[in-house]
């Protein structure tokens, strides 16, 4: 059982990094291939040829993409992510900051919609009761309020009532964006699960022995209905990212979404390959923890793969 | 009994919401009053025109009174109640004015004192047009990669997976926004129109594919499927046969796919490389909402996010009947 554990583990670690890698790879080769570059800005300023080349080949654009690729991947070892064109630093601390900032900004987010799951149990097992309506209507209207709704929505409210700050690079407002609609989705989910679960055998059975009905309910059924919220966690993990660009850049929060956007704006190849890799790299880790949550559950997940 | 009607019920009004859209969006210059690039003196940031049928007067047919600019930078205005001008029916669009220099502004007007409420019609054409292409998109190369892989097996099927969920553990939003950036930034509305709907079907194909591989890859051991097989079909006329199984599938897919895809043409447009801001999708108007004194002074400025949610609303109340009708589960 212990080395299924191992091998578990290593094979996700193994496809974790083939993934980071792939990621970066292949957003370093789209941004090298596509038309226009770093230096078009200073060619549509009329600078001489001499100071073009001179730019391009400070930035390794003179080289063949496969051959600059390579150069990045072997920097990568030394912790070198090259140098961003459109800030003049090292990639790896502008990378660095932003990542623990997004990081911070979906942890918080998280936190924030896990509380879709107690509500969703609470729900799911008593479904025609008056608080399963109101949560449902609220969730369902929650739902349909993506991030780029959900910010201008929390922006009207927080400007019209002054109980949120809209202050830019505050956290409370670019996390509440993100967690909303998380929440009302794990709470729909979590509710189908749970109303579900209080019908499987094993759940008349504990019934029909005695176990008291919130025993019944929180441990038996809850334990039932997680794994139906575990089995989506890299949707979750996605949602949470892709959110993120829009509510950073709407909220002024300094995280990777806005900083690989201004790269992307200005053709910043290593700073886009950069955020592309710690970006990969903070979801792999997402969805492995996940990963171990579940076997944790269920050890037929190991067994699976 | 009640649930069934209530799911019914909201299942009817999800698609009569949908529909309602799509023929807004068809005949949107038609119902339109204004141009919408038409600016407007003196009419930044105007409040929605209130439409009257009663004064000291009396009661008449539905009227307006002029507006009137009481101060330019605090951007107040005020009704000049002594004079009445009636609304025409069906001349410039549904319903206008008969006076050219007092607009009918039923949304307010944005900072350039352009009509809302028009440029929300001619915004959905872009908005709605380039969902439904993606939609489109998106499921006809997911109905195929989906058949091809299910119906084959072995490394083709290996390798498309491989792909597809490579996809999936992307998050959309990156994934549109590095596509997009790759290609040339500045190009004509219908450009963008094409690329970004082909960016959308590029990008929502994989999901479609899993799902359509699971259908087919069940039914490929059926007995019709062995006749196919029998018969002489190759993988991909086996896959064609097979294809119909996949339909209620694809039809909550579709379903599923129009809010995410409104919702990302609104993101990358708000974020810069979606429609340019010429083009007024609902993407671009909602750039103007930026900070929370505009959205407080000019809630109307919101209009778009107001239709996206009904939209998506509509979808929501669709699907959820749907998948309570058992036909499909996440």
């Amino acid at each position: 059982m212990k080395s299924a554990i191992g091998r578990f583990v290593a094979w996700r670690l193994c496809v974790a990094a083939a993934f980071v890698i792939a990621v970066a790879a292949s957003a370093f080769l789209l941004v090298r291939l596509a038309p226009g570059d770093a230096t078009t800005d200073l060619a549509m300023s009329r600078a001489t040829p001499s100071a073009i080349e001179a730019a391009r080949h400070r930035l390794g654009l003179d080289q063949s993409a496969l051959a600059q690729l390579a150069q990045w991947v072997g920097g990568i070892a030394r912790l070198d992510l090259g140098q961003s064109s459109r800030f003049g630093r090292p990639v790896a601390g502008l990378v660095g900051e932003s990542v623990m900032n997004t990081a911070v900004l979906a942890v918080v987010a998280l936190l924030i919609a896990l509380a879709g799951i107690p509500l969703g149990i609470l729900t799911g097992s008593r479904q025609h009761s008056l608080f399963a309506r109101v949560i449902g209507a609220l969730s369902l209207a929650l739902v349909c309020c993506p991030p780029i709704i959900g910010t201008l929505a929390l922006l009207f409210f927080g400007a019209a009532t002054g109980w949120l700050s809209i202050a830019p690079g505050h956290l409370v407002l670019p996390a509440l964006a993100l967690a909303l609609p998380l929440a009302a989705m794990l709470e729909r989910l979590q509710s189908q699960a749970a109303a579900e679960a209080l019908h499987a055998p094993d759940i008349l059975a504990a019934a029909a022995r005695g176990v008291p009905n919130g025993r019944l309910v929180w441990l038996h059924a809850g334990r039932h209905a997680l794994r139906s919220v575990l089995g989506v966690a890299g949707i979750v993990m996605a949602t949470l990212f892709s959110g993120s660009i829009v509510v950073e850049t709407m909220a002024a929060w300094p995280g990777i979404g806005q900083l690989m956007l201004k790269a992307l704006m200005s053709r910043d190849l290593y700073l886009v390959a950069g955020c592309a890799m710690a970006g990969a790299a903070l979801l792999a880790v997402g969805n492995l923890l996940a990963d171990l949550l579940r076997a944790a559950l269920d050890p037929r997940v190991v067994r699976v793969s | 009994m009640s649930q069934a009607f209530r799911r019914r019920w909201s299942a009817t009004f999800g698609i009569s919401v949908l529909v309602g859209a799509v023929v807004i969006a068809v005949a949107g210059p038609w119902l339109a009053p204004h141009a919408p690039d038409e600016q407007f003196e003196d009419r930044a940031y105007a409040p929605p025109t209130r439409i009257h049928v009663f004064d000291s007067a009396g009661l008449h047919a539905p009227f307006v009174h002029p507006l009137v600019l009481v101060d330019r930078l605090a951007r107040t205005y005020r009704e000049d109640t002594s004079v009445r001008i009636p609304l025409v029916w069906l001349r410039h669009g549904l319903v206008s004015t008969t006076d050219p220099a007092q607009p009918l502004l039923l949304f307010g007007a944005d900072p350039l004192g352009r009509d809302v409420f028009s440029r929300l019609l001619f915004g959905a054409r872009l908005s709605l047009g380039v969902t439904f292409l993606g939609v489109l998109g998106a499921l006809v190369i997911g109905a195929a990669i989906g058949a091809l892989a299910g119906s084959a097996g072995g490394w083709t099927d290996g390798g498309l997976m491989l792909i597809a969920d490579f996809l999936l553990a992307l998050p959309g939003a990156y994934l549109v926004l590095v596509l997009r950036s790759a290609l040339r930034q500045v190009l004509e509305t219908w450009e963008v129109f094409a690329l970004v709907a082909l960016l959308f079907a590029l990008a929502g194909w994989p999901h479609a594919a899993r799902g359509v591989r699971a259908i087919i890859a069940s039914e490929r051991s059926r007995e019709y499927a062995e006749a196919a097989r029998a018969a002489g079909a190759g993988s991909w006329r086996v896959a064609r046969q097979l294809l119909p199984a996949a339909r209620g599938f694809l039809a909550v897919e579709l379903i599923l796919l129009i809010p995410a895809l409104l919702v990302a043409e609104a993101t990358i447009s708000y974020l810069g490389l979606g429609f340019a801001d010429v083009s007024g999708s609902w993407g671009v108007m909602l750039k103007d909402a930026e900070n929370g004194r505009v959205v407080v002074d000019a809630p109307w400025m919101l209009a778009p996010a107001a239709a996206i949610f009904i939209i998506v609303l509509a979808t929501q109340l669709v699907a959820r009947a749907r998948m309570a009708a058992g036909e499909i589960r996440w």
